[in-house]
């Protein structure tokens, strides 16, 4: 049943987007960066967690996810590394998302070529 | 009329008379593609969680996200996640998954520059400042609790 | 402020041969017919997008100066102008042609400048043969204006759709075929449009600035054109043009069309229409021409318009000036053919606003009769005419 969740609020959080773009003309970009910040805003005040534990990918999927860990990361780090965890802890959680999207960009710019819209 | 008032005369003018997106369908595409990626991330989450029981729920959702990082970044390189994107809009750019198009749309665009000047520099041209305002909003909130 | 804009050609230039080369997609639009070479492949065997607009140019010049049936080295100038930073298909195209080169840039409008210019050394008789081209690619014009082909992202309703195709002409001081008769050089208008994604309205003001400057130079109204033909405003510019000319007191009739808004079907999702050079260029160098030569047409006023902007300047929020060139190109077939019209298409958006209020609608009834009336007189665009109850494409 909790599927029902996760395709609720993720495809919510998505249509968010799309009244962004219709409402705003904004590029992707700045949709990736809004939505990051939001999920570090999130997290920040401790909202996140009870969201995420019924939504679950709903909300991990989205890119909001990904500014919530980062921002999960820093504070935890801080909690047990004091200063210097703010400065590693953002980037330690969030490596594993962000070193497989360089890898794998750069293995299929190797294979592949990009095509001319129709 | 000065040309500033000109200028807000026609802008206004122009913005009444570009055509509007009926927002419906593409806001029900969105949310629906948005929801679909969800599931699937889910679906892929339960799968490993049943493979691996002992693996925890971090690790888990972190072998998730290559998951459909993997996937957005090959769906980009054979031409077919912009045509998704055309319809879903939100639903496509919103999730990871988007975030993957993203870094692999300019690698592949820019790969006759060469794979130095190419591939690796252009990489981040669209998602670079995703991760910049990422890192520094998440060491702000950590300093920030460093000190409450 | 009297000065004229407009230069009166005493040594009529004569359009000795033309050449229009386009996309797969460019060939399955409205002018798909008319079109001299129509490429199988958009990379057109090449490695990259800009190796092939290069290509594309070679192929268009060459193509030009065969039909004007005379040999590469009778040219005696090359004028030439693209999208691309540094114009650098253009240049790098001239590197494989013995003949001197001027390139050119005026975004959009490079076709009427181009002409403009070469007209003018052959009214002033400094050279005899001069060839006129200019050329865009889709896939490197969204590269340097806009994103990557595969990010998944939409485009806005307003946006137009760059053409790929070249086009060239050959410009002659002898021979046969239809003659430049006048130019007007425009001037840059801004007005304070900073939307990259509707050039159609940065460049509309343009557009209305040098035709004003035409018709009062010239003393001629739109009457006594056959077709009046702007570049690449697409759907929303030609609307707004329209507009603007209504407010200065000029009602442009049925003669009017835009090459953009012509281009490509309903069907093809292009939203506003096709831009960039080679839009107003391939529909120039085929279409038009083929016209004038059968007679079909007697006098045209083709102006093309250009957006000066660059991806630097928009994001440092400067507004878009855009420019406009015009050329007249008279007919030198003599007997009299019926006068035929080409249709205006767009009818959709009928919103008016008090700033620029227009007084004339065409409602459904009205389009009826004139679409009657043109079928009467044989029209042959007629697979342009747009059915007032056809949704499809509104979507999007």
């Amino acid at each position: 049943m909790y599927y029902l969740w996760v395709f609720l609020i993720g495809g919510l959080i998505c249509m968010l987007g799309q009244v962004l773009i219709i409402y705003t003309n904004i590029t992707s970009a700045r949709i990736l960066v809004t939505f990051v910040l939001f999920g570090v805003i999130l997290e920040a005040f401790g909202i996140f967690d009870p969201i995420s534990a019924f939504a679950r990918a709903g909300i991990n999927v989205p890119i909001v996810g990904f500014g919530a860990s980062l921002a999960k990361g820093a504070i935890g780090a801080v909690k047990a590394k004091g200063l210097v965890g703010a400065f590693t802890g953002g980037l330690e959680a969030t490596a594993g998302g962000i070193a497989a999207a360089v890898l794998f960009a750069f293995i299929f710019a190797l294979i592949f070529s990009s095509k001319t819209k129709k | 009329m000065d040309d500033k008032k000109r200028n807000e005369a026609y802008n206004k003018y122009v913005k009444a008379k570009i055509p509007k997106t009926r927002p419906w369908p593409s806001l029900f595409y969105s949310f629906l593609v948005g929801g679909i990626i969800c599931c699937l991330g889910q679906g892929i989450n339960d799968l490993i969680l049943l493979a691996f029981p002992n693996l925890a729920e971090q690790t888990a959702w972190g072998y998730t996200l290559i998951v459909l990082i993997f996937i957005a970044s090959f769906l980009t390189g054979i031409g077919v996640y912009d045509k998704i994107g055309k319809f879903a809009g939100g639903g496509s750019i919103v999730p990871i998954t988007g975030f993957s198009n993203s870094i692999t749309s300019p690698a592949l665009e820019f790969k006759h520059e060469g794979v130095i000047y190419g591939i690796c520099v252009k990489m981040f041209t669209i998602a670079g400042p995703v991760i910049v305002v990422g890192i520094v909003s998440s060491i702000v909130v950590g300093l920030i609790y460093l000190f409450i | 402020m009297s000065k004229s804009q407009t230069i009166v050609f005493k040594n009529k230039p004569v359009i000795i041969g033309s050449y229009s080369i386009v996309g797969p997609k460019e060939g399955k639009g409205n002018f798909g017919p008319y079109f001299n070479y129509v490429m199988k492949d958009d990379r057109f065997g090449e490695n990259s997008y800009e190796k092939a607009e290069k290509k594309m140019l070679e192929s268009a010049i060459v193509g030009a100066i065969e039909d004007a049936k005379i040999k590469p080295k009778d040219v005696q100038l090359l004028l030439s102008g693209d999208l691309l930073n540094q114009i650098i298909s253009s240049s790098y195209a001239a590197r494989n042609f013995d003949v001197s080169f001027l390139g050119l840039f005026g975004a959009c409008s490079t076709m009427a400048e181009s002409l403009a210019v070469g007209a003018s050394f052959i009214d002033s008789k400094h050279f005899q043969k001069v060839v006129c081209t200019t050329s865009s690619h889709f896939s490197t014009a969204e590269r340097q204006f806009r994103f990557p082909l595969e990010l998944g992202n939409q485009r806005p309703p307003a946006s137009q759709w760059t053409v790929t195709g070249a086009g060239a002409t050959v410009l002659s001081s002898t021979g046969k075929g239809p003659k430049i008769t006048m130019a007007t050089f425009g001037k840059v208008i801004d007005y304070g449009v900073n939307d990259v994604n509707d050039m159609g309205a940065a460049m509309a003001p343009s557009a209305m600035d040098t035709m004003l400057a035409h018709f009062k130079d010239t003393n001629t109204t739109p009457d006594d054109y056959d077709l009046i033909v702007t570049g690449d405003l697409g759907k929303l510019g030609s609307e707004i043009l329209i507009d603007l000319m209504e407010y200065n007191g000029i009602k442009l009739g049925l003669n009017y069309n835009d090459c953009g808004q012509m281009y490509f079907t309903r069907n093809q999702n292009t939203l506003s229409g096709g831009s960039g050079c080679g839009c107003s260029a391939t529909v120039f160098n085929s279409f038009i021409i083929s016209k004038l030569r059968k007679g079909e047409l007697k006098k045209v006023l083709f102006m093309p318009t250009g957006a000066l902007m660059s991806t630097t300047a928009a994001q440092q929020g400067e507004t878009i000036p855009g420019v406009c060139h015009a050329v007249v190109i008279e007919s030198d077939v003599q007997n009299e053919i019926k006068k035929e019209k080409t249709l205006r298409i767009n009818v959709k958006n009928k919103k008016t606003t008090k700033a620029f209020s227009s007084n004339i609608t065409y409602s459904s009834e009205d389009l009826n009769k004139i679409k009657e009336e043109n079928l009467n007189s044989n029209i042959n665009l007629e697979d342009n005419v747009e059915k007032p109850n056809d949704k499809s494409g509104e979507e999007e």
